[in-house]
């Protein structure tokens, strides 16, 4: 698959160009340019660390919602094993928004619960754009209090836009889906560790990851509202996204600053896309790590911990 | 001036001072019906049309005050003030935004808790407040409720929440959503104390405050039409690109559609659920006390 490239990744992607034409000189011309091709791919590597050095917060939710992005189904095949899938609310639907199941990490059986965004349109449309419907957060419930009745630690993978705003998602009450969620999952007697891998899109986003650890990728982002929604409310377009995006505070590393989040999961240069592997790798040890801190813990530190953690949230005056 | 109007002044001037003797807001006029109604009246209605019976805006203090026992009550927390963690601006400052609410309404933050008696048993109640910033609810509601709800637990005492809100303060970001988080795990925390909840939803309820809080209720009570749900209409008409139907994301929608327990009018409320919490805290129904002893 080629690489997409972002609007701001534009001068890569030129230089990336040459180097794909020279290749192709190269093997009909028999001349030798592999020195030039050297040169272009190191003067590639040293503008995309340039580029990437800065980015704003709006760059950055780009690269959160990049098309090319790993998703919870990538991470379940490079850091799990032996998954076996799990299926629907026993109540309305299936929603194929939300993705979980049984697998292994080193060994170590646990219940995985992400949501998933499709690739192609076909999928795209069948998976709501990674955007969940109350069937997909009851059956994450459902998941989760199984884990929790056989000792199973809880891993999550947050990307989402958003819940799904439509007719049906509120007739079967979307709100109360979602305020159910945080409130079993506050007092679940079982560790749960959360990452943000793509988009952290508000209510649908919170409804699977309130834990004893939130971690994020280096470039997702965690909001409360959309910075199109944002902005659209706050400055009455929706063109002013930037500086939405901006005021909002949407990155691992701002959210880290405030004490939202607990840890940032460093990506390769130019974002997860461009090497699954690498970031599977971090992901994977940042998750064992918390995992081996929270199972050595008692049930009744555990659920301390996380109350206390939860209850910490807030900035005031007294 | 004429030497005609020098003759005639007070007349009118007497026709001037009366219309302007007239305190603002003698008259009110219902939001529904047009019907024009005294404000007196309307306020000893407690904001409800007493000709179609639609109920209008009431303050959060006002809510509480009326819905309480009149002795006894007692502010928690009214103390705690916002912060802009974020230095937020957009085409407004938080903090003048901020300031200019708390002008506005008197109030701190969009949350009021005070506890009290309700029909004499002991409860503790919280009221959110629209006219400040929307009842968005960000670091100092959390927080407020959570006190509220602690309150409960340590004095063993139902919690009563009045939620009016547009969900969370964008001008807290993500600390505005992880409140969700936050009071609805204080709200677990009563639950296994087993402390009842009830939450009163009234007009409008929407975003992360029904998506946390407000639907957790042991019991959920809805005012009549009340706009209630997740996302706002106009969001779900641009999405599904059709029009709403009638009486959508209406009190009467959800109590068809099974997310809250009951329809009550405001000037029923406190007997109604008197009544209800005295069944789940086994105590004697509290209006024939009353009757008995009167």
């Amino acid at each position: 698959m080629s690489m997409h490239f972002l609007e701001f990744e534009q001068p890569i992607a030129e230089l990336e160009a040459q180097i794909e034409e020279l290749r192709l000189v190269g093997s009909d011309a028999e001349i030798n340019i592999s020195e030039e091709i050297a040169r272009l791919q190191k003067k590639s590597r040293e503008l995309t660390k340039q580029i990437f050095s800065d980015l704003d917060a709006w760059q950055v939710a780009q690269l959160a919602r990049h098309p090319q992005r790993p998703y919870t189904y990538d991470y379940l095949d490079s850091i799990f094993t032996d998954f076996e899938e799990l299926s629907g609310d026993r109540a309305f639907a299936n929603d194929w928004a939300i993705v979980g199941g049984l697998a292994r990490i080193d060994e170590q059986p646990v219940m995985v619960i992400g949501h998933q965004k499709g690739r192609d349109t076909k999928e795209k449309i069948k998976r709501n754009f990674g955007m969940p419907r109350p069937e997909g957060y009851r059956k994450a419930l459902r998941l989760m209090q199984m884990a929790e009745r056989f000792k199973l630690p809880i891993v999550t993978f947050i990307d989402t836009p958003g819940a799904y705003p439509g007719v049906g998602a509120e007739e079967r009450g979307q709100s109360e889906a979602i305020a159910r969620n945080l409130k079993v999952m506050a007092t679940l007697k079982t560790p749960i560790v959360c990452t943000v891998i793509g988009e952290g899109g508000s209510g649908g986003a919170l409804a699977i990851g309130v834990g004893d650890r939130v971690n994020m990728l280096q470039n997702a982002t965690y909001s409360v509202i959309s910075p199109e929604g944002c902005a659209s409310i706050l400055w009455k377009s929706a063109d002013k996204a930037k500086d939405a995006a901006q005021a909002m505070g949407i990155t691992a590393d701002r959210l880290k600053s405030l004490d939202l989040v607990d840890s940032i999961v460093e990506e390769p240069l130019g974002g997860a896309h461009r090497d699954t592997g690498a970031v599977s790798k971090n992901l994977k040890q940042r998750i064992l790590a918390d995992l081996e801190e929270l199972n050595s813990l008692s049930t009744e530190e555990l659920l301390d911990r996380r109350y206390q953690r939860l209850m910490s949230f807030g900035v005031y005056d007294e | 001036m004429s030497w005609l109007e020098r003759l005639l002044p007070k007349r009118n001037t007497s026709v001037d001072s009366r219309k302007k003797s007239i305190p603002e807001g003698v008259w009110s006029k219902c939001t529904k019906c047009a019907a024009v109604l005294y404000r007196s009246e309307l306020e000893r209605n407690l904001e409800v049309c007493p000709k179609c019976g639609n109920h209008m805006r009431i303050t959060a203090r006002r809510r509480l005050e009326k819905f309480l026992d009149p002795e006894n009550q007692q502010e928690i927390a009214n103390d705690l003030k916002p912060i802009d963690a974020l230095k937020f601006k957009d085409s407004k400052k938080y903090k003048d935004r901020m300031s200019a609410a708390q002008k506005q309404t008197g109030e701190n933050d969009a949350l009021i808790v005070i506890a009290g008696d309700l029909l004499e048993i002991p409860v503790v109640c919280a009221a959110f407040e629209f006219s400040f910033m929307g009842g968005s609810m960000a670091s100092v509601v959390g927080e407020k409720f959570v006190r509220g709800a602690n309150y409960a637990i340590e004095n063993n005492c139902p919690f009563i929440c009045f939620s009016t809100s547009g969900g969370a303060r964008m001008q807290e970001a993500l600390l505005s959503l992880f409140q969700m988080a936050k009071t609805s795990a204080a709200l677990a925390r009563m639950s296994e104390k087993g402390i009842p909840f009830i939450s009163v939803l009234t007009d409008p309820t929407m975003g992360g405050v029904s998506a946390s809080l407000a639907m957790l209720g042991d019991v959920n009570v809805a005012e009549p039409n009340a706009l209630i749900g997740f996302a706002g209409p106009r969001v779900i008409e641009q999405t599904v690109r059709e029009k709403l139907p009638e009486g959508f994301q209406r009190s009467e929608f959800l109590l068809e559609k099974g997310a809250i327990d009951m329809i009550v009018d405001r000037r029923e409320l406190r007997t109604r659920l008197a009544s209800i919490l005295s069944k789940l805290t086994h105590k004697k129904e509290p209006l024939r006390q009353v009757s008995e002893e009167s």
